[in-house]
């Protein structure tokens, strides 16, 4: 029976051989207790950190530019750093609230090995000076809520979180918080206003740069859940080590996951900036191919807010400063692909209403531009669109991301690629996402959407027009 | 029982900013450090569109309808102007192609899902969604869908309808209820396109300021009941006044059609209100157009009736009274009331009462303070935003004098300034304070005198500029304990300013003008007192109610009964005109022009905008025809020619000769030199054999007249109540709502118990003026404190 | 009744003093009132404003901004069908339409008997998974149209009551956070040094 086993211990996620920083214990069973982690070196990147002092423990952070996995890719210690000296108190909050289409990976880690990611928190207050722990995990992910919840129950009996942290002067609480269900709070300003109690409506940087004006107005550091797993690892084999893994824009390992239209779905550590996505979607140790060894017809390279690519783009590595220029971006690790079956424009329907149903509704060219893209795209879709609706749509993309908008290059349709990011009318990423994905399916496969248009027969406007009535 | 508790944890008050300038579209725009880009813009002639933003609130840059183009290291940068700061050097272009590409964008979003309602809709001809529409819209809608449908309208309070379908989600109102009312009602609930602003499920917008939500709102989403449909923006009449239902003086401009009031809005007058008004003063405007509006002069038949009659006939009787009763003596004659009136009003009966000899008059209602808190040295309301610290000795704002209290709350808010409340209850400001002294009454002196000793306390008085504020708080005692407490406060904070809070609209004109006894005159109290023992021959009620008002319902019914004579002048029949022997008809207010002067002695004018109600006059002119009958030519005949006698003869009014000033955001009355407080040893109050010590107040909506004669307020005035603390309530042995007997050494009286935290144990608190029975039975003006029995009943 | 009860009352305050704003405790006890009965009753917003110091307005007001909060009540189990790009392009759409047939009931509906709500839902983060479901915020992967149906038989037949609890029971674990060991939360205002550890020296 398929229903038998609840939770098979790491779903989708594939080992493989190359090296691995946050999920070296997934090959366990019961990777996610206390036992198997302090079997397995659990909270020895903490004793270590503690050894030193917290400048110490920042600067060699900063040395290993760890780049956030979020979306943005960040450095972490430079993100630490930009937290005002004098302004007390600072805190951490930790965005678990993985959402973005196609992305998984903090839940894996979530659910699999909650103590790395409590170590990672504590190792990140320790360096960077801040006082209290909030570690807000999506609404939805019921299993990875018990498992922090066990885990932090644990760290605290064993004296690993609260008060002197292993009798040392370090002290500091993390609180299991949890959310409800929107998309938008995985924005980190929107994540500070839902941790406030709050709709979780974005924030405009500025002012509002967390780091300086966060949470309750003070200096507050967002960092991702696999970002924050990354520094027990680093603590203990140091800097050195960990660049030595990946380049040196991007070092260390990534959690990918890919998805969709292949032979072996499934989530990855693999190589920072040296993987290709060819590598990632035909690789034998990877997916091994398009499902039915089917022609590739375009891919997802970064999450659903991501302009996509095709087969020209494959041989990219995983690389924040190639994919850029490119035309789209690396976002959260999630590759979504689509062979040569794919309906395009009902794909592409699939992430602009994603996007317009997530709007938070603050800015009126998501909240008004999203639902109207995902109107008319429908109509389209369903086959009542006419040619005007397809302009339509690019203009209405247009108000919610004025300017040029970043697509890939396409050497059949004798394109070049339009670099990210785009100009945006919108406070966050939301309203421009409903477009991102549409409007490269449009420049990419336009031929597609103009085959589901009504063929109209065209009246002059003369004929039908009568004279104006003339009023008594 | 007293209670200090202390808020340590309010940070320190924030420093001002410093001068920048920046380039406007080729433009040099001084700025200040902080302010955002559309603040500057607006001093220049290049009007960027907005609808999020408002300059009182904070912005939230929501709307995205303000986007311009700052020329940044990397090109321009579109950014939203409301919430951009300025910085030196900045260049900022709001007219280029790309601007205007948003910004038409951003319109065309708007109105993609909102209704074309607009020929039956209120905002209709002043509406910002048409205006910018029109001036920075695209033109034409390219949205063909079917609009966002919702139940329209909705009555979300008494008052307000919502319109969710014509709302663009500006975030105005529902940050005005939060940020600057603190009342919290209305929110926006879901998400994304299917936001909507809503309040809690059966638990309306009750706001005592929900109409200023309706006009700041930039569509028709949101109307108030007493304007819909009643007028057309283009038909209607405005002029810039005054408001005078309490001493805040708001600034307005009464709105008119076909000679009728239709509705007041509130100006953004800095030094007063801001452009807020309280729903009171907004929607009272009902009970000048009220049908039961006195329409001619009334005089007692024979068999006791008030009845109609001519203005000649009524001059002429009344005259005869008073020089009957002048002919007993002058002492025999009193005035009572002025402060409903203009300056000029109180100025021309204050000169027919001197031509006549009557040293007797009072415009207080045994309800006030003694003038020479108007010697002390004086504040201002803008003071209060720059206070390190304000005191409050005074009745509750938020329901007393709703503006000022949003002026306290934004200075605590904002954190400018720490608030002290010195009260026998919790006010509306006590989430707000940052100390709380609450001392039951009587005792309020001792426990100012102790606050000497407070480290913190007086750190924090020695910080910085003090402004205290200073009125009734509770009228079950005395206003000797009030100045006895002030002069405690004063010697603790020498350096401190004085902001009385008399309530009455005019009061402090009608003082100034010389509406106050004189030459060892007597007091409203020691009028009705006289007049008890049968020493007043001809009582003069002014504009005034003294059986609805006097906060001492035996004494005057004593006096009413007792005065042999009484002419009212007033705009209604009320409890005590009823009992006059002549009631003359008063023009009221939007239907006579003049000035009036606030709690803070600023003299600015209101406006005439109708012609009075049936053959009623301004009090000046009753003054005036009053002096003629009796052969007492007061000097003036016109409006221009009192106002210009009371700017000559009345030093303090001396600043009122700026007629541009005084038209718009006023001017403050000269002050005579100041005096100072002596502090006394009041009495100690001890407790009698009864349990309760009687905190009396008001709520701001109660049985007074505009109010009552308002069908739109009358229904928010809450019934009469004894309300205790929750801890003494298994004491009565009653349950809440249950009714009780109270019982002071007056009177006993039947009232429902209520409970609230907000009043300390031992100490009972009753609004006055309220439906059921009337509190002020209890009350004996003479005494320093009141104290209750409170009984179930058996 | 439904307030939250004197059990759930103490967890609430326990929650709320793991904040330096009370504030911040409002959407872990509105899950906590959702947990009580089933979805989230005017009276217990009402109470959660009371507990944290907010008008009924604002608790509504947020409550209504997530998803996973429900004001009316739904079946005893929630079926949430993803149906975003991944799980799209792996067939979630014929799954729903499944899904409908097999309740008898369209998306959002509710079966007569009480026991099954159908929902649309987006992206749940088990994309290469596709196509996945969760009942009550409990996950099923690659999931077949058989799948479906056992997956509903069997819960029909209290055969997963211990693997799934009843709507509005998300985590089954609660933080709990020992009173000597805790640090404690402290309002930010009364903060006004570096912690003890930022002293240049190691902490051990």
């Amino acid at each position: 029976m398929t229903t038998a086993i609840k939770y098979p211990h790491a779903a989708g996620f594939v080992a493989g051989d190359r090296p691995k920083i946050v999920t070296s214990r997934f090959e366990h069973a019961d990777s996610y207790t206390i036992e198997r982690f302090l079997a397995t070196g659990g909270y020895a990147g903490l004793r270590k950190a503690l050894g030193r002092a917290a400048t110490d423990v920042h600067e060699e952070v900063k040395s290993a530019t760890v780049l956030g996995r979020g979306g943005a890719g960040f450095p972490a210690g430079t993100k630490w750093g930009l937290t005002p000296q004098q302004v007390f108190p600072k805190y951490l909050v930790v965005n678990g609230d993985e959402s973005e289409p196609g992305t998984y990976k903090d839940r894996l880690l979530m659910e699999r090995d909650p103590h790395q990611l409590i170590e990672g928190c504590l190792i990140a207050c320790y360096a960077a000076g801040l006082s209290q722990c909030f570690l807000y995990i999506r609404g939805e992910m019921a299993l990875a809520q018990e498992r922090v919840a066990t885990a932090l129950n644990e760290a605290y009996a064993a004296g690993y979180v609260g008060k002197n942290i292993l009798g040392s002067k370090f002290s500091v609480d993390i609180v299991l918080h949890w959310g409800a269900g929107a998309y938008v709070v995985g924005e980190e300003t929107a994540l500070i206003e839902s941790l406030e109690g709050n709709r979780g409506m974005p924030r405009l940087k500025p002012p509002f740069f967390p780091a300086a004006n966060g949470l309750y107005g003070q200096p507050t550091i967002v960092n991702n859940v696999e970002t924050l797993a990354n520094l027990p690892w680093l603590m203990v084999n140091g800097s050195e080590a960990y660049t030595a893994i990946g380049t040196k824009t991007s070092p260390g390992t990534r959690m990918v996951a890919v998805s969709g239209h292949v032979k072996n779905p499934g989530v990855f550590e693999i190589i920072n900036g040296t993987t290709t996505f060819r590598d990632l979607l035909y690789g034998a140790e990877f997916c091994g191919g398009i499902r039915n060894d089917n022609e590739l017809k375009a891919f997802v390279p970064g999450g659903g807010s991501a302009p996509w690519f095709t087969a020209d783009q494959l041989d990219l590595p995983f690389e924040a400063s190639q994919v850029g220029p490119a035309g789209s971006m690396l976002g959260s690790g999630a590759i979504m692909v689509m062979d040569s079956t794919t309906d395009i424009p009902a794909a592409a329907l699939t992430l602009t209403h994603f996007y317009a149903h997530e709007s938070c509704g603050k800015c009126t060219p998501c909240r008004e531009g999203g639902t109207w893209l995902e109107r008319i795209l429908t109509r389209i879709v369903e086959g009542t669109g006419t040619e005007a609706d397809l302009q339509q749509i690019l203009e209405v993309g247009a108000m919610i991301c004025p300017g040029d908008f970043p697509h890939a290059s396409n050497e059949k349709l004798g394109l070049a690629a339009v670099p990210f990011p785009y100009k945006m009318t919108t406070i966050c990423f939301v309203g421009p996402s409903a477009f991102a994905p549409l409007h490269s399916a449009i420049t990419l496969f336009r031929s597609e959407f103009e085959a589901r248009l009504v063929k109209r027969i065209s009246i002059p406007v003369t004929a039908v027009s009568t004279p104006p009535t003339v009023w008594a | 029982m007293t209670t200090v508790d202390s808020n340590t944890t309010a940070p320190e008050p924030v420093v001002d900013p410093n001068a920048v300038s920046v380039t406007i579209n080729g433009k040099v725009v001084a700025a200040r450090k902080g302010e955002m880009i559309i603040a500057a813009a607006d001093r220049t002639d290049d009007f960027i569109p907005r609808f999020c933003y408002h300059p009182r609130m904070e912005p939230v840059g929501m709307c995205r309808q303000c986007l311009v183009e700052v020329v940044g290291p990397r090109g321009p940068m579109m950014v939203v102007s409301c919430m951009t700061p300025v910085a030196e050097g900045q260049v900022v272009n709001t007219e280029t192609e790309g601007v205007k590409k948003a910004q038409e964008g951003v319109l065309e979003l708007l109105l993609a899902n909102h209704p074309l309602d607009c020929p039956v809709c209120d905002k209709g001809g002043e509406c910002p969604l048409q205006d910018q529409a029109f001036s920075h819209g695209p033109g034409e809608s390219r949205f063909v869908e079917e609009k966002r449908h919702y139940e329209k309208p909705i009555a979300i309070s008494d008052n307000v309808y919502l319109d969710r379908e014509r709302c663009i989600l500006c975030d105005r109102c529902t940050r005005f209820a939060d940020e600057v009312a603190g009342d919290a009602l209305i929110s926006f609930t879901s998400r994304g396109n299917n936001t909507q602003v809503m309040t809690f499920p059966d638990e309306p917008f009750s706001s005592y300021f929900s109409g200023n939500t309706v006009q700041i709102c930039p569509v028709g989403a949101l109307t108030a009941k007493p304007y819909r449909f009643k007028a057309r923006p283009w038909d209607i009449e405005h002029v810039e006044s005054t408001c005078t239902t309490c001493s805040v003086g708001c600034r307005t401009v009464v709105q008119s059609s076909r000679d009728e009031l239709v509705r007041y809005q509130g100006v953004d007058s800095q030094p007063v209100n801001w452009g807020w008004l309280c729903d009171k003063g907004r929607f009272n405007f009902e009970s000048i157009n009220s049908k039961d509006r006195l329409l001619t002069p009334l005089i007692k038949d024979a068999s006791g009736n008030l009845s109609a009659t001519s203005w000649s006939v009524a001059i002429d009787s009344a005259a005869r009274m008073l020089r009957t009763a002048l002919t007993v003596s002058p002492q025999s004659v009193a005035i009572i009331g002025g402060a409903r009136g203009t300056n000029e009003d109180a100025f021309a009966w204050a000169q027919l009462a001197n031509a006549l000899g009557v040293d007797s008059r009072d415009s207080q209602l045994a309800d006030g303070l003694p003038p020479q808190v108007f010697s002390l040295p004086q504040a201002t309301i803008a003071d209060i935003d720059t206070a390190k610290t304000i005191i409050l000795l005074a009745p509750d704002l938020k329901e007393e004098l709703p503006v000022l209290y949003l002026r306290v709350r934004h200075a605590a808010e904002k954190r400018t300034g720490r608030v002290v409340e010195v009260s026998p209850r919790a006010t509306g400001l006590a989430g707000k304070a940052w100390k709380k002294v609450h001392v039951e009454p009587g005792k309020t002196a001792a426990a100012l005198r102790a606050l000497a000793t407070d480290a913190a306390f007086m750190a924090q008085v020695a910080s910085g500029s003090v402004v205290v504020i200073v009125g009734r708080m509770n009228l079950a005692e005395s206003e000797e304990s009030v100045v006895h407490a002030l002069a405690e406060v004063l010697h603790l904070a020498p350096q401190a300013t004085v902001l009385p809070v008399l309530r009455r609209g005019n009061v402090r004109g009608s003082i100034t003008a010389g509406l106050t006894p004189r030459n060892g005159g007597k007091s409203t109290a020691e009028i009705l007192e006289a007049a008890s023992a049968g020493k007043i021959e001809c009582l003069v009620l002014l504009g005034a109610d003294p059986l609805s008002d006097v906060p001492d319902a035996d004494l005057a019914r004593r006096g009413l009964s007792g005065a042999r004579n009484i002419i009212a002048i007033d705009t209604f029949i009320t409890q005590s005109s009823a009992t006059a022997d002549i009631v003359l008809p008063a023009a009221a207010y939007g239907e006579k022009e003049g000035t009036t002067t606030n709690l803070e002695g600023r003299i600015s004018n209101v406006a005439q905008s109708i012609t009075p109600v049936g053959t009623s006059r301004p009090d000046w002119m009753i003054a005036v025809e009053l002096g003629t009958a009796t052969l007492h030519e007061l000097g003036f005949t016109s409006y221009g020619e009192v106002h210009a006698a009371m700017i000559s003869r009345v030093s303090e009014f001396a600043p009122a000769a700026d007629t541009h000033a005084v038209e718009h955001d006023g001017v403050i009355i000269a002050h005579p030199s100041p005096i100072t407080l002596t502090r006394a040893d009041g009495a100690s109050n001890e407790r009698n054999s009864y349990d309760y010590r009687a905190v009396v107040s008001r709520k701001l909506y109660d049985k007074a007249i505009g109010t009552a004669k308002s069908p739109s307020l009358v229904s928010l005035a809450p019934s009469a109540a004894v309300i205790v603390n929750p801890l003494d309530v298994p004491r009565i042995g009653a349950q809440v709502g249950e009714s009780v007997r109270v019982t002071s050494q007056r009177a006993t009286l039947v009232l429902s118990l209520q409970e609230s935290v907000d009043v300390l144990r031992g100490t009972a608190w009753l609004p006055i003026n309220l439906g059921g029975s009337d509190v002020r039975e209890l009350l004996d003006v003479s005494k320093d404190v009141i104290d209750l029995k409170i009984e179930k009943m058996s | 009744m439904s307030r939250l009860n004197e059990a759930n009352i103490k967890t609430a305050l326990e929650i709320i003093a793991r904040y330096p704003r009370p504030k911040s405790a409002l959407i872990p006890l509105l899950h906590l009132a959702q947990e009580q009965n089933g979805y989230v009753t005017n009276e217990a917003m009402v109470h959660l404003g009371e507990l944290v110091g907010v008008t009924s307005a604002e608790v509504y007001g947020t409550a209504t901004f997530y998803e996973m909060f429900r004001f009316e009540p739904v079946g005893k189990y929630l079926v949430n069908i993803c149906g975003t790009m991944s799980c799209a392009l792996m067939g979630a759409g014929d799954l729903m339409h499944h899904a409908e047939q097999k309740l008898g009931v369209k998306a959002g509906g509710t079966t007569a008997d009480g026991m099954f709500t159908l929902a649309h839902a987006e992206c749940q983060a088990a994309c290469t998974e596709a196509p996945t479901l969760q009942v009550n915020y409990r996950f099923r992967y690659k999931v077949t149209n058989g799948d479906f149906d056992t997956l509903i038989d069997d819960l029909k037949n209290g055969k997963l009551a211990d693997e799934i609890p009843a709507h509005g029971v998300v985590a089954r674990i609660r933080q709990r956070i020992p009173a000597d060991r805790g640090v404690g939360a402290v309002a930010p205002e009364l903060v006004t040094e570096n912690p003890a550890w930022m002293d240049g020296k190691a902490a051990l």
